[in-house]
């Protein structure tokens, strides 16, 4: 469903990203994973259209989407959100989620009411008339999601919806993500809660100073003694073996 | 019939029996500049406002308009009704132009505001240069009344006309505030990558936004060319009407159906409660506008409808 060919972008002598590769099938949930500052989020604002790779092609649905805007490509049924919330602070709930709505449907009725069935969906029936501005961190998060939602994608790219809920905040948040995936919506995820990662994703890449370094089954690359290394440092897989080692 | 309708019709109904009811020609004047700018303060409004996208040079439509209208009928014979659609295709034109240059470039908030009031300027320059605008001098709508010809006998048809333009504007502001464009600028102005990300041709819709912006700051120029039979470089396009249909939804509250209407009525009102105390000092009006807009920032930033809101809602998501 969406192919990415050598990817690569520079911000000034940094790369960001760099010759990166991957494809999502139709279908799946797919996790992007990697420490701070790999380069998810770039790839993400390339893939949707808001940053320009130096190098590489994005595919989707057999369409060259590399250097098409972003609202055209949010028309073909690809739609990110934000890991830094993008809240339209003044608009209420519904509102907001309205916006997402309008892209397949014209009537202002049908949009609301439509937003008020992607809300509940999401667990936001009951804030659907209060200010984006006022809601929580969790609440934001679903915002995003739900305006998202709202666009009826094919394709929905997940900016770390999880970062910053608590234990029981993120089971709700993976339910709703399973039942969209159910509905029939394939998933990109970003994500850096693991158990999330391993209870919903078919497959992740990992991606460490902008180069993906492994791919698999979730459980597959957790264990992957290069993997770990760039999370926790060099070495670093060695002594939890010996660890795991002196235990035994 | 709720009580906001039952407001509403009284209101709309006072309204059009106060010619009747009211003798003098000022206060008919007051009533007049009072509809006309809350008319042009929506038309500022809808760029401003609802997709905001802030202009500091609105004068320019506004001018565009009264000399498209005027040059036409000095010059071509155009009656002045035609003048008026004239003149809101040229100025809706103008809108087209500088919003293209400024929205392609991806000119935002103070940049925009400066490219507009430097484009007004140019065209407050250019008009007092060239001959088939009076130059200087400034052109004389030719006296012939009748009101095929858009000059009333009386204060009553200019009044009639400001009525009808105003509820437009307000016929305006409740399409925008219920439909798919007007969520769309609110989107854009709320955080516009955002409304991207979510298939909004943000590039689009605040072209359309300007251009109908324009085309109705158009109209209000022609309506004041016809009204005070003259026009010259520094009323058409000096920084007076561009700070007044700035000052009013922003007094009556940004982005909102009513806010226009309220906030000329405020501005216009105390402003001539200020002319009775203090005299007609020259510049007090200016002065005047500047402690007032102060004042409505600091303390009332949603405007005398977030007033309003606030005493009928208590506790209401407002934000
Ligand atoms: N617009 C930009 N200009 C300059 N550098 C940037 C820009 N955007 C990102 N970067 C840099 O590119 C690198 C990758 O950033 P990115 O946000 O893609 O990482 P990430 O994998 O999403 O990290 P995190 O897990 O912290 O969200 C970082 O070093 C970041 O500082
Ligand atoms: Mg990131």
């Amino acid at each position: 469903m969406l192919e990415a060919k050598g990817l690569t972008k520079h911000f000034g002598g940094l790369v960001a990203v760099a010759d990166v590769s991957f494809s999502v099938p139709e279908g799946k949930i797919v996790a992007l994973i990697g420490p701070n500052g790999a380069g998810k989020t770039t790839l993400f604002a390339i893939i949707a259209g808001f940053t320009q790779p130096d190098a590489g092609r994005v595919m989707f649905l057999g369409q060259d989407i590399t250097f098409m805007a972003p609202h055209r490509i949010c028309a073909l049924g690809l739609v990110r959100t934000y890991q830094i919330v993008q809240p339209f602070g003044a608009l209420t709930v519904r509102e907001n989620i309205a916006v997402g709505a309008h892209l397949r449907l014209k009537s202002r009725k049908a949009a609301l009411a439509f937003a008020e069935e992607v809300a509940r969906q999401v667990g936001m029936g009951d804030v659907l008339d209060r200010a984006a501005a006022v809601l929580t961190v969790a609440g934001r998060k679903r915002l995003e999601l739900a305006r998202a939602l709202a666009t009826r994608p094919k394709l929905l790219l997940l900016d770390e919806v999880m970062a910053g809920l608590n234990p029981t905040e993120v089971e709700e948040i993976v339910q709703v993500i399973r039942a969209i995936r159910d509905s029939g919506v394939t998933i990109l995820l970003i994500e850096h809660v693991m158990q999330a990662v391993m209870s919903l994703a078919d497959h992740a890449y990992v991606l460490n100073q902008g180069r993906i370094i492994a791919e698999g089954h979730p459980h597959a690359v957790a264990e992957m003694p290069h993997v770990i290394e760039a999370y926790l440092g060099h070495g670093a897989a060695a002594r939890l073996r010996a660890r795991a080692g002196g235990a035994a | 019939m709720t009580a906001r309708t039952a407001f509403a019709v009284i209101a709309f109904a006072a309204a059009l029996i106060a010619p009747f009811v009211v003798h003098s020609d000022f206060w008919m004047g007051f009533l007049i500049t009072t509809l006309l700018y809350a008319y042009m303060g929506m038309a500022w409004n809808v760029l401003g406002g609802y997709a905001g996208q802030v202009s500091f040079g609105h004068a320019i439509f506004f001018g565009t308009g009264a000399y498209t209208s005027t040059i036409l009928h000095i010059s071509f014979g155009l009656n002045p009704w035609l003048g008026m659609v004239a003149a809101a295709v040229a100025a809706g034109l103008v809108g087209a132009l500088i919003g293209y240059l400024s929205f392609r470039y991806g000119l935002r908030g103070s940049y925009f505001a400066l490219i507009t009031l430097a484009f007004a300027e140019v065209f407050r320059i250019l008009a007092n240069s060239f001959e088939f605008t009076g130059g200087g001098v400034g052109l004389y709508v030719p006296l012939k009344i009748g009101w095929w010809n858009l000059q009333f006998p009386s204060k009553t048809g200019f009044y009639y006309l400001a009525l009808a333009l105003t509820c437009l504007s307000l016929a305006i502001g409740a399409w925008l505030e219920n439909s798919r464009f007007g969520a769309s600028l609110m989107a854009i102005r709320e955080n516009e990558s955002a409304a991207e990300a979510l298939g909004v041709n943000a590039f689009a819709c605040k072209l359309k936004a300007i251009i109908l912006s324009g085309a109705m700051m158009g109209v209000g120029g022609t309506f004041y060319a016809q009204h005070y039979l003259y026009i010259d470089p520094t009323i058409a396009y000096g920084p007076g009407v561009s700070v007044e249909v700035l000052l009013v939804p922003i007094i009556g509250g940004l982005g909102t159906m009513l806010g226009p209407l309220l906030g000329s009525a405020v501005l216009h009102g105390a402003g001539e409660l200020a002319r009775r105390l203090m005299g007609d000092v020259p510049g007090l009006d200016l002065v005047f506008y500047g402690v007032l807009l102060i004042v409505m920032v600091r303390f009332l930033p949603e405007g005398v409808i977030g007033l309003l809101r606030r005493r009928h809602k208590p506790g209401a998501a407002h934000a």
